[in-house]
């Protein structure tokens, strides 16, 4: 009969060996809070019914890929510019010898359909922001870092290509703070301004909003711009989430929370 | 050693679950009367449901419009603004009853006004001249994106409606072209607005067939697409489910919403 093998000197030291598991044992690595529910599906919503609004407004800007300033505008006068992209329309002269399929009818509902997502997700974010001191807390810039210096000092970081400092893990920096503010309270606006100002119905009701953009066909080319401003912060925005670690990023905008390694004291 | 905060946020309470519930059930219940109350007070366009997952968006585009700003006034511009370039979409080649007429200088056209009405009428073009008519320099604005801003002159729709006697049960007045598979229907508040013509005159001219001669119905506060052309029947009805596919209009059968105030 052979005896139980012994176990091998060095494993001896390890503690977990040796020791009882006990309460005061805590993991190597833990979670802490990132973002709210709240901040969580309002984010995911406004991604989903952006991508619907970008896919059907590229669609209804094929059948007429001209675009004026001023109240009116048609293939009758000279545009302020045109895409050089093909027409899902024959009576638009495009220089192509061909005409896209239309897809104005779906994409026309579908870009409502999405609108509507967006804009009541905007007002209940916007609402409850304000009532929970979301904006305050995390998004108007502190005191201190309301100075050039703390701008010049954010853009000497991302320059030098540093990694995130450990307080952007749960907080903000200014820069990031300035661009979402731009975004939610002059992109956000402006584009539905200028979307609602395309309406026949809505310009009956509220004339005074397509004549501050300059007229309707200039209320059209600005929706144009700022959509394109949207995608620009889109695409800086993602570009960042990968530069800065995309699970634990997404994770926090998923799971709504950072998890790091213990930090040893 | 440094407290972090215990991992709670994915730990979902008994009472959270309960009230989440209950709000849900609300929810819900809310949404089934609010429908209800929508279906009766006339906020459920007749093509909803027609334009499968992306309709609701426009069902909800009408029942805010009609339920905020029932009477509003289109914009109305100054002369300077008239387009000195007008575009029309073409339309397909009129056909022999369209040439018939236009030959004869459009003597014999005729608009017939039927359905649910006092006093079914067929008015000439003289007829409907003799009645009240209104001018006003409005935008006509495509779905595609372009619009132009010509002068208008006709005879209102709710001055023929009058002139007819429109029965209490009636809902919509349907319009319909000389050309084949063309025709529209407007509710009643769009039906009697101020605005709504039917035009035979554009910038002090006869209206050109391009733009809908002889006569065109023009609904300022809508899209084009339901400002139709070449009008030869109204029918007042009191539902949309007899005519077409039952969606109020040619266009949901073509993809776009009955509903063009956006």
């Amino acid at each position: 009969m052979r005896s139980a093998p012994a176990i091998p000197a060095p494993y001896l030291s390890i503690p977990c060996y040796s020791a009882p598991v006990s309460a005061t044992v805590t993991p190597l690595k833990v979670a802490t809070p990132r973002h709210t529910a709240l901040v969580r599906v309002t984010h995911w919503l406004t991604v989903i019914s952006f991508f619907a609004l970008l896919i059907t407004g590229a669609e209804i800007v094929i059948s007429h890929p001209r675009f004026y300033w001023g109240e009116t505008g048609n293939v009758n006068m000279q545009p302020l510019f045109s895409l050089h992209i093909a027409s899902s329309r024959d009576t638009v002269p495009t220089g192509y010898p061909y005409v896209m399929p239309d897809q104005n009818g779906w994409s026309r509902a579908l870009h409502f359909q999405a609108a509507w997502v967006a804009v009541l997700t905007g007002l209940v974010y916007f609402i409850a922001s304000l009532v929970n001191g979301h904006f305050r807390k995390n998004l108007v810039p502190a005191p201190p870092d309301r100075s050039w210096t703390a701008f010049r000092t954010v853009i000497a970081r991302y320059l030098r290509r540093a990694p995130p400092i450990a307080a952007e893990a749960h907080s903000y920096n200014v820069l990031q703070r300035t661009s979402y503010l731009a975004v939610i309270f002059v992109l956000f606006p402006l584009v539905i301004l200028t979307g609602l100002a395309l309406s026949p119905a809505f310009n009956a009701a509220f004339p005074f909003v397509v004549d501050a953009f300059g007229g309707r066909q200039s209320a059209r080319t600005l929706h144009f711009f700022i959509t394109i401003f949207l995608v620009l912060f889109l695409i800086i925005h993602v570009a960042m989430i990968f530069l800065a670690g995309f699970i634990p990023r997404m994770r926090a905008m998923i799971a709504g929370r950072v998890v790091q390694p213990r930090e040893r004291r | 050693m440094k407290n972090t905060p215990p991992d709670t946020p994915s730990s979902i309470s008994r009472r959270k679950l309960i009230t989440t519930g209950l709000a849900a059930t609300a929810g819900v219940g809310g949404l089934a009367v609010a429908a209800r109350l929508a279906q009766r007070y006339g906020l459920i366009p007749p093509d909803h449901g027609g334009l499968g997952i992306c309709g609701p968006g426009e069902t909800m585009n009408y029942a805010v419009q009609r339920l905020l700003t029932p009477h509003s006034l289109a914009r109305e511009f100054s002369r300077n603004m008239i387009s000195k370039a007008p575009f029309a979409n073409e339309v397909a080649p009129p056909s022999d009853q369209f040439k018939q007429l236009q030959a004869g200088g459009f003597a014999d056209w005729r608009l017939t006004v039927d359905g649910l009405v006092a006093r079914p009428t067929t008015f000439s073009l003289a007829d409907l001249k003799s009645l009240p008519h209104r001018s006003q320099i409005t935008e006509v604005v495509c779905e595609e994106g372009w619009s132009y801003v010509a002068e208008w002159i006709g005879t209102p729709l709710d001055a023929v409606l009058n002139q007819v006697g429109v029965l209490p049960q009636a809902r919509y007045v349907a319009y319909f072209s000389i050309e084949h598979d063309w025709w529209d229907s407007l509710d009643l508040t769009d039906a009697f607005h101020p605005q709504t013509l039917l035009a035979h005159a554009m910038n002090d001219g006869d209206l050109p067939v391009g733009f809908g001669g002889p006569l065109r119905m023009r609904v300022p506060r809508q899209l084009g697409y339901k400002s139709i052309k070449y009008i030869t029947r109204l029918t007042v009805t009191d539902s949309m489910k007899r005519y077409g596919k039952g969606l109020g209009s040619a266009s949901p059968e073509g993809g776009y919403a009955w509903y063009a105030g956006i």
